[in-house]
C-alpha cells in the first residue's frame, strides 16, 4: 500500500536549523576552490597582458623622456613619417599575402597526405613539420646565409642556368620576397597538420555520394571538403593572420627592416623606435596601431565562426 | 540502520520542476525500485539520494540524519552507474579499493574485502585488468563490487543494465538479486524497465513526470494499480483499455462495450462499482492474459465473446492475438493450438474476476 | 517460398579490371611527387646548416659548392662544445625552458580543471578570455613591460632588466593559454560519470585531479609539456629586449648576437650554433612526435 508515512518526521530527531547556511557553505567551498585554482592563470594574464596592453596605450601619450603629457602628439608626429605610411602597408601585404600562400600550401600538401596510405602517413607528416619545429631564429639564420650576398648557395645553383646573382636581401622586392618566402617556408606546415586532421574528419561517405552524384575532383573539393573545413579554415587563418602580422624574428634577422626600411613591419620598427631609438612612448603608438587591424580581422572571423556554429 | 527517507523532495532547474514533491520511506535491508519512462524524475531523485543533485526543497534522510547539505563522501552510500564509470589507469582491484585507499584503511583489510566482493561476484581472475580488457557484463560487475567493499548504508543503481545486451541483462539481474541476498544492505535501484522492477524489488514506486504514482509490492502493482498509469505500465503486454458504460438491468449491473457487446458484472466485482454512476463513458481495464480462448466451459466471471482477428504474434509458449472493438486495438493471450489466425475470426473469452474499472479522465481505479 | 531469380541476361558493361586502381595508382604516384617536392622544401635549410656547419672557414670562403662538403670537419663543434659562452647560452636557455614548462603546468593544469569541471560563476567567460588574449601579441606587449619592469626595478631596487630570471615571468604569458587550451579539451573528453564515481568513493576535488584527471588525461600533458619547452626555447623577442649582457644570454639571442662579429660572418660556426641551437626541439620531436602533434590538433579541432 501506500507509504506516506508523514508521522516519521517527528520521530526522527532531525537537524534542519542550519539546512540554509549549510548550504551556502557547501556551494562557497566548491566556487571558492575553482576560483583559487584558476586564480594564478588570472594573475598573469591581468598582470603580464591586459594591464601592460592598457599601459601601452598610456604610454603612447607621453613625449620621449616620459615626462609630460601629449595625446595625440605621438599619433600626430607618425601620420606625418613616410616610414609609417610604409610600415602600414607593408606589415599588412605580408601578412595578407603570406597567409594565403600558407593556406593554399597547407591545404594542397594536407590533400597529398591524405591520399596517402595511413601508415606512410607518418614518416612523410614528420618531415613536412621539421620547419615549424625549428626555433624560428635559428632557421631565419639558416635562410640567411642561404641569401647571402657573396655566397648565396641559391645564385650559385642558378649560375648554372645563366640567370645572374640575384640581390637576394639587397634589394627591395626581393627583400620583401624573401620574407614572405621564409614565414611561408615556417608557418604552411601548421596550416598543414590543421588541414589534414579536419580532412581526417570529413566522412568519406559524403565524398562517395557526391562522386555518385558527378562531381570530379575540383567540385568535391568546393561543394564537400570546403563547408566541412570552414571552421577549421577561419580558426587558423585567424591565428595565422594575428601571428603573421605581429612577426618578429624573420624580418629582424633576415633584413632588419632594409633595405632603407623597405621591409619594416610594425615589430620590427617598433623595436626599431622604442629600444634602439630610445623612445619608448613614440615605441609604444607605433605597435598599439596593430590593435585595431587585429581586432577587426578578429570580429569578422569570429562571427563567421559563430555564424556557421548556428548554422550547425 | 540505514533506513532512507524522502520527505516532500523538490528538485526544480530554472523554471522546470522535474520532481515535484516526493514522500518515501524505505525500510533498512529493503530492496526499493524507481521506475517510470524517461523524463519522470526517477534518476534525479538517485541523485539526489547520492548527493550529485542539489535539493531545491525537502529533507533527505540517511540513517537517521538529515543529509540535505552532506557531501557524497559523508553519506555512506555507493553507486552504481549506467555507464559503469571505471576509471580507465586503474586496475580492477585498484578500482575496487580507491575508496578505501582515500580513506586509508589499512592494506590488509582492502585486500581481505576486494577479495570477498571479488569472490562473490566471480571476478577474482580478472582483479589485474584494466577495464578495456572486460565485456560489458564483466565491467558492471566490477561496477558492483566497487560499490559492495565500501560496506555501505544504501547501494544506489542508476539504470545498471540499459547498455547490456537482452541476455546479459537477465543474468545480471539474478546475480543483482543474489548479491542483495547475501549482502542485505538497503538499496535504490533505478530502471526504465517495468520487468526490472517486478523480479528485483520488495516494493515498486513507480514514477511520473516527477511524481509517485503508486508504491507497492510488485504483486499489489500488478494486481492492484492505483492509477491508469500505474496500470498500463506494469506488466507485458500492457493491459488493454476498453471504453465502456456501466448500466444496470433488473438490478443487475453489465459492462457495455459496444452496441452488441456486454457483458455482466461477475459476483467478485458487482459490490465494488455499487456506486459508479451508470451511464457515464469509462475505460475497462483487462489485461492480455485474460483475454483467452474460449473452451465452452463456464466459469463465473468469465463470458465468450466473438473475434475477428488482425494479427497473431506465436511466441512459442503462447500466441499474442490482435483485434479491434470499436477502434481500440485489443491484444490478447491464447494457447498455441487454439487455431488463431491472421484475419481469422477466434471464439475468445474474457475473465472479468480480474477487471478493473478507471475513470478516463482522472486516471483514477475506480 | 518464393525464389527471386537474378536476371543474367542484361547489358553487362565493358569492365577494364585495373583500370580504377590504375587511376589511383597515379594519383599516388603524383602525391608522392608533390610530399617528395614539399619535403625538401621543407628540410633544405636545416640540412644546408648541417652541411655548412662541417666546412671550415677556409673551405666556405673559399666559395665552392655550396652544397657539397669536401672537407668536412667537426672543429666547429669543438669549438663552440668547449666555448664557456656559448655552454652559459644553452644552460640558461634549459634552465629558463624547464622552470618555464614547470611553471606553466602548474598554472594551467588546476585552470583547465577548475574551467571545464567545476561550473562556477564565470567559468565560460574566462576560458574564451584565456584564448582571446592570443590576440595581443608579444610584439606589443614588450614596450610596456619593459617600462614597467624598468619603474619597478628603481621602485624595489629588484633589478628585472637585464637578468635572465625576468623571462621566467614572461614566457609564461605565451604558454599558459594554450597549454590551458590543451588540457581544457583533454579534460572536456573525460566522461562526467568519472567524476561522480570519484566524488562518491570520497575524493576530494584535488585527490579526483592528481588521482584520475591526471593520470587519464596524460597524453594531453606531453603535449602541453612539449609545446610550453618548444615555445620557451624558440623565443626571440623577450629576450633581446630584456637581456643584454652576454651571461644573461638565451641560445637565439646568444648565437646571433655573438657569432655575428661586425661584418666578419664565421658562418661555418654560427650554422653548428643554430644546429645546436634547433637540436633539443628536433629531439623531442622526433621522440615524441605523435603527441606534439596530437596536441596541436587536438586543442584546435576540440576548441
Amino acid at each position: 500500500m501506500a507509504d506516506v508515512a508523514f508521522q516519521h518526521s517527528s520521530v526522527l530527531g532531525v537537524r534542519t536549523a542550519a539546512k540554509r547556511t549549510g548550504l551556502k557553505n557547501a556551494l562557497r567551498r566548491k566556487s571558492t576552490i575553482a576560483f583559487l585554482m584558476t586564480l594564478p592563470l588570472i594573475l598573469l594574464i591581468t598582470i603580464l597582458v591586459i594591464y601592460p596592453a592598457l599601459y601601452a596605450l598610456h604610454l603612447a601619450t607621453l613625449n620621449k623622456a616620459m615626462t609630460k603629457f601629449i595625446g595625440f602628439g605621438n599619433f600626430e608626429f607618425l601620420f606625418k613619417r613616410e616610414t609609417f605610411w610604409m610600415v602600414v602597408k607593408q606589415s599588412c601585404i605580408f601578412a595578407v599575402t603570406a597567409v594565403i600562400f600558407k593556406a593554399l600550401i597547407g591545404f594542397i600538401v594536407a590533400h597529398f597526405a591524405h591520399n596517402i596510405p595511413s601508415k606512410k602517413q607518418r614518416k612523410w607528416r614528420g618531415m613536412l613539420l621539421v620547419p615549424w619545429v625549428i626555433p624560428p631564429a635559428m632557421s631565419t639564420l639558416a635562410w640567411l646565409w642561404l641569401f647571402d650576398p657573396s655566397y648565396s648557395a641559391f645564385n650559385y645553383t642558378l649560375s648554372f642556368f645563366g640567370i645572374g646573382p640575384i640581390p637576394w636581401l639587397g634589394d627591395a622586392i626581393w627583400a620583401r620576397f624573401c620574407i614572405i618566402l621564409v614565414n611561408v617556408w615556417f608557418g604552411a606546415p601548421f596550416f598543414m597538420i590543421m588541414y589534414l586532421a579536419a580532412l581526417k574528419s570529413v566522412p568519406d561517405q559524403l565524398y562517395e555520394a557526391a562522386a555518385i552524384d558527378g562531381a570530379n575532383w575540383w567540385q568535391r573539393i568546393w561543394y564537400v571538403t570546403l563547408p566541412m573545413m570552414r571552421n577549421i579554415i577561419a580558426i587558423t587563418t585567424l591565428f595565422s593572420l594575428i601571428v603573421t602580422f605581429a612577426n618578429f624574428d624573420i624580418t629582424r634577422i633576415l633584413t632588419a627592416g632594409g633595405p632603407l626600411d623597405r621591409t619594416h613591419i610594425f615589430a620590427t620598427w617598433a623595436f626599431r623606435v622604442g629600444i634602439e631609438g630610445g623612445d619608448i612612448p613614440l615605441g609604444a603608438s607605433v605597435s598599439l596601431f596593430m590593435a585595431p587591424i587585429l581586432a577587426v580581422a578578429a570580429i569578422f572571423i569570429l562571427r563567421d565562426i559563430s555564424k556557421r556554429g548556428n548554422e550547425a | 540502520m540505514a533506513e532512507v527517507s524522502l520527505r516532500n523532495v523538490v528538485k526544480r532547474y530554472d523554471d522546470v520542476e522535474a520532481v515535484r514533491g516526493i514522500d518515501l520511506d524505505i525500510a533498512d535491508h529493503e530492496f526499493v525500485v524507481l521506475v517510470g519512462p524517461s523524463g519522470c524524475g526517477k534518476s534525479t531523485t538517485l541523485r539526489m539520494i547520492a548527493g550529485l543533485e542539489d535539493i531545491t526543497d525537502g529533507d533527505i534522510v540517511i540513517g537517521g540524519d538529515v543529509v540535505n547539505d552532506v557531501p557524497p563522501k559523508d553519506r555512506d552510500i555507493a553507486m552504481v552507474f549506467q555507464n559503469y564509470a571505471l576509471y580507465p589507469h586503474m586496475t580492477v582491484a585498484e578500482n575496487m579499493s580507491f575508496g578505501l585507499r582515500l580513506k586509508r584503511y589499512p592494506k590488509a583489510e582492502i585486500k581481505s574485502r576486494v577479495a570477498e566482493a571479488a569472490r562473490m561476484l566471480d571476478i577474482t581472475d580478472l582483479v589485474d585488468r584494466k577495464p578495456k580488457q572486460l565485456s560489458g557484463g564483466q565491467r558492471q560487475r566490477v561496477a558492483m563490487g566497487r560499490a559492495i567493499v565500501r560496506n555501505p548504508k544504501v547501494f544506489l543503481f542508476d539504470e545498471p543494465l540499459s547498455n547490456l545486451d537482452a541476455k546479459l541483462r537477465v543474468q545480471m539481474r539474478i546475480e543483482i538479486k543474489k548479491v542483495h541476498q547475501k549482502v542485505r544492505t538497503t538499496t535504490v535501484y533505478v530502471t526504465h524497465d517495468q520487468v526490472e522492477a517486478m523480479t528485483l524489488a520488495d516494493r515498486v514506486v513507480v514514477m511520473n513526470k516527477g511524481r509517485i504514482e503508486q508504491i507497492g509490492t510488485p504483486n499489489e502493482l500488478y494486481h492492484n494499480p492505483a492509477t491508469r498509469f500505474v496500470a498500463g505500465f506494469i506488466g507485458s503486454p500492457a493491459m488493454n483499455f476498453l471504453p465502456c458504460r456501466l448500466e444496470e438491468a433488473s438490478g443487475k449491473l453489465n459492462v457495455r462495450l459496444t452496441d452488441r457487446l456486454s457483458f455482466p458484472l461477475p459476483g467478485s466485482r458487482a459490490a465494488r462499482y455499487q456506486n459508479v454512476p451508470r451511464g457515464e463513458k469509462l475505460l475497462l481495464g483487462i489485461r492480455p492474459e485474460h483475454l483467452t480462448e474460449g473452451n465452452g466451459h463456464a466459469a463465473p466471471g468469465v463470458e465468450p465473446f466473438d473475434a475477428v482477428l488482425d494479427v497473431t504474434e506465436p511466441m512459442g509458449m503462447e500466441t499474442l492475438v490482435y483485434f479491434t472493438l470499436e477502434g481500440t486495438q485489443v491484444c490478447g493471450r491464447v494457447d498455441p493450438g487454439a487455431g488463431a489466425r491472421d484475419g481469422a475470426p477466434l471464439r475468445m473469452a474474457v475473465d472479468l474476476n480480474n477487471m478493473h474499472l478507471l475513470n478516463e479522465g482522472t486516471g483514477v481505479v475506480l | 517460398m518464393s525464389t527471386l531469380a537474378i536476371d543474367k541476361s542484361g547489358p553487362r558493361r565493358k569492365v577494364k579490371y585495373g583500370s580504377m586502381s590504375r587511376d589511383r595508382v597515379w594519383a599516388m604516384r603524383w602525391s608522392y611527387f608533390f610530399l617528395a617536392l614539399f619535403a625538401a622544401f621543407s628540410l633544405l635549410p636545416p640540412i644546408y646548416m648541417l652541411i655548412t656547419s662541417l666546412k671550415s672557414s677556409a673551405e666556405i670562403s673559399a666559395a665552392t659548392n655550396p652544397w657539397w662538403v669536401y672537407h668536412p670537419t667537426l672543429s666547429n663543434y669543438v669549438e663552440l662544445l668547449t666555448s664557456n659562452q656559448f655552454l652559459r647560452f644553452f644552460w640558461n636557455s634549459a634552465m629558463v625552458s624547464i622552470v618555464v614548462v614547470a611553471i606553466t603546468m602548474l598554472i594551467s593544469v588546476p585552470s583547465a580543471f577548475a574551467l571545464s569541471r567545476m561550473r562556477f560563476w564565470g567559468s565560460a567567460t574566462l576560458a574564451t578570455g584565456v584564448f582571446l588574449t592570443y590576440l595581443i601579441p608579444d610584439t606589443l606587449l614588450f614596450l610596456p613591460l619593459f617600462k614597467m619592469f624598468a619603474l619597478f626595478g628603481d621602485l624595489t631596487g629588484i633589478q628585472l632588466i637585464n637578468r635572465w630570471y625576468v623571462l621566467l615571468l614572461l614566457y609564461p604569458t605565451l604558454t599558459v593559454p594554450f597549454a590551458t587550451w590543451i588540457m581544457i579539451g583533454y579534460f572536456a573528453s573525460i566522461p562526467k560519470e568519472l567524476d561522480e564515481a570519484a566524488l562518491i568513493d570520497g575524493a576530494s576535488w584535488l585527490q579526483t585531479l592528481t588521482r584520475i584527471f591526471i593520470p587519464v588525461a596524460l597524453p594531453g600533458l606531453i603535449a602541453a609539456t612539449i609545446f610550453a619547452f618548444t615555445v620557451s626555447w624558440a623565443q626571440f623577442l623577450y629576450p633581446l629586449v630584456f637581456t643584454t649582457s652576454t651571461d644573461q644570454l638565451v641560445m637565439p639571442v646568444g648565437i646571433i648576437t655573438t657569432l655575428i662579429k661586425g661584418d666578419v660572418f664565421n658562418w661555418g660556426q654560427i650554422m653548428t650554433g643554430a644546429l645546436l641551437g634547433a637540436a633539443p626541439p628536433l629531439l623531442i620531436y622526433a621522440f615524441l612526435m605523435d603527441y606534439y602533434i596530437a596536441g596541436l590538433t587536438a586543442g584546435a579541432t576540440k576548441g
